[in-house]
């Protein structure tokens, strides 16, 4: 069966097509006129629609991604208020909010764990990598990776 | 008793290359990416609803591991298509068979209903393949 023969591919492009539209536009000011729009449906078919094919309504996909978006600059090294108003957010109690409700910690408890692992792993990165693959790999050998004192 | 699978490998032939493969086109998470030295660096990844399994971007070069020849065999092998990695899941295999192609994805096979269900299945940038297919309660006819 070719990608034109299977039912409904008409339905399926548009589906993939709005949901492209939140990838690419998830930092804008952009609300489900905007989506159902793109994918040229009426607002309550395409939350239908949408919903169906991806298991959340396009406002919850688009609060992920803005969240996942959130969590790339914060483990960048971006502040929590850089975060919430590059993503999208107007307000940083809401993204803080969000962010604590999606992920169960707050942006600066996450972006403070994930420095701090950061510095055990330069400091010791065998550490973290299983003893048997490292020994597989050699890395157990050949330590020259690590930082040393001299 | 084992209790379940926590680490497994994906043997591919450029780490960069699967990095953006398994990252940016089909979304999975990275897990860990800790540089091992020259050229080499520990890489995990997950597919983003399975946190707690760990997927290594295995590189295959000349090592301890991979005497030249076996590192040779193996890259060709890969090449040429023989690994099937395994089943990934998706909600609606209809939906995310379009919009992996249009990131790039190669398809071998386009979603079809087979006996067992609905299947499709795609390389990676190795040439590794994957069968992809819906979550178990989907029913396509709700779209």
């Amino acid at each position: 069966m070719s990608s034109n023969e299977y039912p409904k591919v008409y339905l399926y492009r548009r589906i993939v097509k709005a949901k492209l539209f939140i990838d690419a536009h998830y930092a804008e000011k952009i609300d489900l006129d905007n989506i159902s729009d793109e994918a040229w449906f009426s607002k309550f078919h395409f939350i239908r629609l949408f919903k169906t094919a991806y298991g959340s309504t396009p406002h919850q996909y688009l609060q992920s991604v803005r969240i996942g978006k959130a969590k790339e600059l914060l483990r960048a090294g971006k502040p929590v208020s850089d975060a919430c108003f590059l993503v999208g957010f107007d307000s940083l109690s809401s993204f803080s909010g969000l962010f604590k409700k999606i992920t169960g910690e707050t942006p600066s408890s996450f972006a403070a764990r994930y420095q701090q692992n950061k510095q055990a792993i330069a400091k010791n990165p065998l550490a973290f990598v299983p003893g048997c693959y490292a020994y597989q790999h050699g890395w157990t050998e050949n330590r020259n990776f690590e930082e040393t004192d001299n | 008793m084992i209790t379940k699978m926590t680490i497994t490998n994906i043997h591919v032939i450029d780490q960069d290359s699967a990095f953006d493969f398994y990252v940016n086109k089909l979304g999975f998470r990275v897990v860990d990416d800790i540089p091992m030295g020259p050229d080499t660096r520990w890489l995990t990844v997950s597919p983003p609803e399975q946190p707690d399994l760990q997927i290594v971007l295995f590189p295959v070069k000349v090592s301890k591991m991979f005497p030249q020849e076996t590192a040779e065999t193996l890259i060709a092998l890969i090449r040429k298509g023989v690994f099937g990695c395994g089943v990934l899941t998706c909600r609606d295999v209809f939906a995310t068979y379009e919009e992996l192609k249009l990131k790039g994805v190669e398809f071998i096979k386009a979603p079809t209903k087979e006996f067992y269900g609905t299947e499709a299945l795609f390389k990676d940038d190795s040439g590794n393949y994957f069968s992809l297919q819906p979550i178990s309660n989907f029913d396509e006819n709700d779209i």
